[in-house]
């Protein structure tokens, strides 16, 4: 379990590419109490979407309140998983393990991307 | 199911660790609230978390932010406010005016604030979540100052934030649990509902104790009350108690708590009246009683009042005198016409007057500010003149509740307390008095007599517990030698008093000059008849010696001549030559013939 949060954490920017000066960067953060299947399913969706709608011009950050406790505070979070769109403003949070998509998308106001479809 | 079967599982073992620590006596977390510690038997159960509901307003947030402040500062015990309405500014705002420095509290790691904000998650909940983030964040701030004391100030903000209802009761479930494990002892607040203590069932969670605020408004007058609906395993005050917030925080005064616990004593003190010590088994009031004082207006209660206060600073004592009548200046003008010059007491400290309006306060701000300024002072007699003034503020009941309270923690204090009591009626035992007339060791009452055209004061005691006291009614008077106490005449009308009782004395002067007159003749008389007597005697006497000495003359004469007849014979024998037994013979014949 502990090699799989450390996996969660380090995985940033799946595509090691720099963003596209042009396209709005998303910076996400994602907050999980420890790896869970909660946590993991949360990832997973929300890598999902990402990659649907915003690939390229995203970055995950992903914050075990675990190891950090002190962040939920500062940070506002007692839901989790917890998902706050930190850039573009305004600040906005949605919760859950983001398996309704629509509501991902609606919460994290991501205009889905035509070609994909939804 | 397993998963609730092991929590049931864990549920039964923590029960059963409460169980042990309960047969070895409940521990319990004081609040350092005036009044609380009394009703809960020393304060909130230790470890466990309390309920405390009420209304908007009512001070569910005060008392949870006291119970932290006063555990952080005087119970080495610091504690973490998690506050899901207000932030932290605006909290260490709010109780600032209570004399709370929250900011310096928490800089000193004795409180740590948490301002929970909770956006509205109706559109955002995008599939299962926990609250775990509540849990870390809670776990934390413990952790960091180690608190002992927890305040979630109202986590029913939950249920209105969050549309999956169910994992907020299976959070709540797990927090308490987990809580309980953690040995904080916790003050949840919780928002009146209908027809329940809590508008979402808060109360399921907390099995240990709930307290109920209230904030009631009658007769235009508001009054706050406390009520520990539950509370496990301890025994605790049962009534709804008044409770008031003032600059000092919450106090509450607990009716019932006295126990009548308090001291007593067999010290007498003087009432300032000679003829009223002398009433009361010679020797006054008992230190520590309580006396009641009623009559109708203009019986002179206030002055009876000012000259036991007036004793009272002259033995050097301290008097603290609360009228709801008259201006201190105003009552020192007027008992300069009976003697009384309180002035000087006032400028010695040794008298001090409290004087407010009675409708100024609601009654549970008067007792409030009494029972504050007697503490402060520190009194020895405490004089409130007149009480009756007070029934303005409350109703019957809760004026007799008040003055009960009030009459409890005098007597608890040891103070002389008396109390003035105005009847309009005329009947002096009227509703208020009869309401506290069980509470009050001695009973004075002062009446007014119409009689002969004119009214006259009269004071009899009603009551006075353990003492011999006397029975009789004894006409009042003022004047500017002060208050005496006459006796009355009893005639064939009645009593006598007044003018009248004046002319009876003169009537009884009169008769008591003749009466002695008379009895002066009759010594005289008899002094004379004495006189004559012996003069009398005297004379007989003289009578008397003068027969006497004739009667001796005459029988030394008639002994002369038998001596000398004697002679005759014999020397009339002696020539006839007779013998000498026949000589005796001769003689007594002699004799004999003699008396005949």
């Amino acid at each position: 379990m502990v090699t799989k949060r450390r996996e969660i954490v380090k995985k940033r920017s799946p595509r090691g590419k720099p963003p596209e000066p042009a396209a709005e960067h998303w910076n996400l953060c994602l907050y999980v109490a420890g790896p869970n299947p909660k946590a993991v399913a949360a990832f997973r969706n929300l890598h999902r979407i990402c990659e649907e709608h915003l690939a390229g011009r995203y970055h995950i950050n992903v914050i075990d309140l675990m190891k950090n406790p002190q962040i939920a505070r500062d940070d506002q979070i007692i839901a989790v998983p917890a998902v706050v769109r930190k850039r573009p403003l305004p600040i906005r949070q949605i919760i859950g393990d983001l398996s309704d998509t629509r509501r991902v998308l609606a919460g994290l106001d991501i205009v889905p991307s035509i070609k994909k479809g939804m | 199911m397993n998963i609730l079967r092991t929590r049931y599982a864990t549920d039964w073992s923590s029960m059963k660790n409460a169980a042990v620590t309960t047969s070895k006596g409940l521990r319990k977390a004081p609040t350092g609230i005036r009044g609380l510690d009394e009703i809960t038997g020393g304060g909130l159960p230790h470890g466990r978390p309390t309920l405390v509901c009420g209304g908007t307003g009512c001070g569910k947030t005060l008392l949870a932010m006291e119970f932290l402040v006063h555990g952080a500062t005087e119970y080495g015990e610091p504690g973490v406010f998690m506050a899901f309405e207000e932030t932290a500014e605006e909290l260490t705002a709010n109780v600032s005016s209570f004399g709370f420095d929250l900011k310096a509290m928490i800089e000193g790691k004795l409180l740590l604030i948490d301002h929970v904000q909770i956006e509205r998650y109706a559109f955002a909940e995008t599939g299962e979540y926990d609250l775990e983030g509540l849990f870390l964040r809670l776990g934390d701030a413990i952790d960091r100052i180690k608190a002992k004391r927890v305040v979630l100030d109202t986590i029913e903000t939950l249920f209105a934030r969050m549309t999956n209802q169910a994992v907020v009761r299976e959070a709540l479930h797990r927090l308490f649990r987990w809580l309980k494990n953690k040995g904080v002892t916790v003050i949840m607040t919780g928002e009146r509902g209908e027809g329940s203590l809590t508008r979402n069932g808060l109360e399921e969670y907390v099995s240990d104790c709930v307290i109920s605020l209230d904030h009631r408004v009658l007769d235009q007058s508001t009054t706050r009350r406390l009520r520990v609906v539950k509370y496990r395993g301890a025994m605790h005050g049962t009534n709804e108690y008044p409770f008031l917030i003032d600059k000092n925080g919450i106090s509450i005064w607990p009716v019932t708590s006295v126990q009548l616990k308090d001291w007593t004593s067999k010290e007498r003190i003087p009432t300032g009246i000679e003829r009223l010590d002398a009433m009361l088994g010679g020797a006054g009031y008992f230190r520590g009683s309580s006396i009641l004082l009623s009559g109708m207006a203009g019986t002179g209660k206030t002055s009876v009042g000012t000259t036991f206060a007036d004793a009272t600073c002259r033995r050097g004592e301290r008097c603290q005198f609360f009228s709801f009548e008259e201006s201190p200046s105003q009552i020192v003008r007027n008992m300069s016409s009976i003697g009384l010059d309180l002035q000087q007491w006032v400028k010695k400290g040794r008298l001090r007057f409290q004087t407010v309006r009675p409708f100024y306060f609601g009654l549970e701000m008067h007792l409030a500010r009494t029972i504050r300024l007697v503490t402060e002072f520190d009194p020895q007699v405490v004089i409130v003149d007149q009480m009756s003034g007070l029934e303005t503020t409350g109703t019957p009941l809760e004026l007799k509740a008040a003055m009960m309270r009030l009459i409890d923690f005098l007597k608890m204090k040891g103070i002389t307390a008396m109390y003035t009591d105005l009847n309009t009626d005329g009947n002096a035992l009227a509703l208020t008095d009869t309401a506290i007339s069980s509470l009050v060791d001695t009973w004075l009452i002062l009446r007014d007599l119409e009689f002969n055209g004119e009214r006259n004061r009269c004071l009899h005691i009603l009551k006075s517990r353990g003492m011999a006291h006397s029975n009789q009614v004894r006409e009042f008077t003022m004047s500017e030698r002060g208050i005496e106490l006459k006796d009355v005449y009893i005639g064939p009308n009645g009593m006598v008093t007044g003018s009248a009782r004046v002319a009876q004395e003169a009537r009884e002067r009169a008769l008591q000059v003749s009466r002695n007159e008379e009895i002066e003749l009759r010594q005289l008389d008899l002094k004379h008849k004495h006189d004559l007597l012996e003069g009398r005697i005297a004379a007989l006497h003289a009578e008397f010696s003068a027969e006497e000495s004739i009667i001796e003359r005459i029988i030394q004469h008639d002994r002369q001549h038998e001596q000398t007849l004697g002679l005759d014979e014999t020397r009339m024998g002696r020539s006839r030559k007779q013998d000498a037994v026949k000589t005796g013979h001769n003689l007594i014949g002699k004799n004999g013939h003699k008396t005949a």
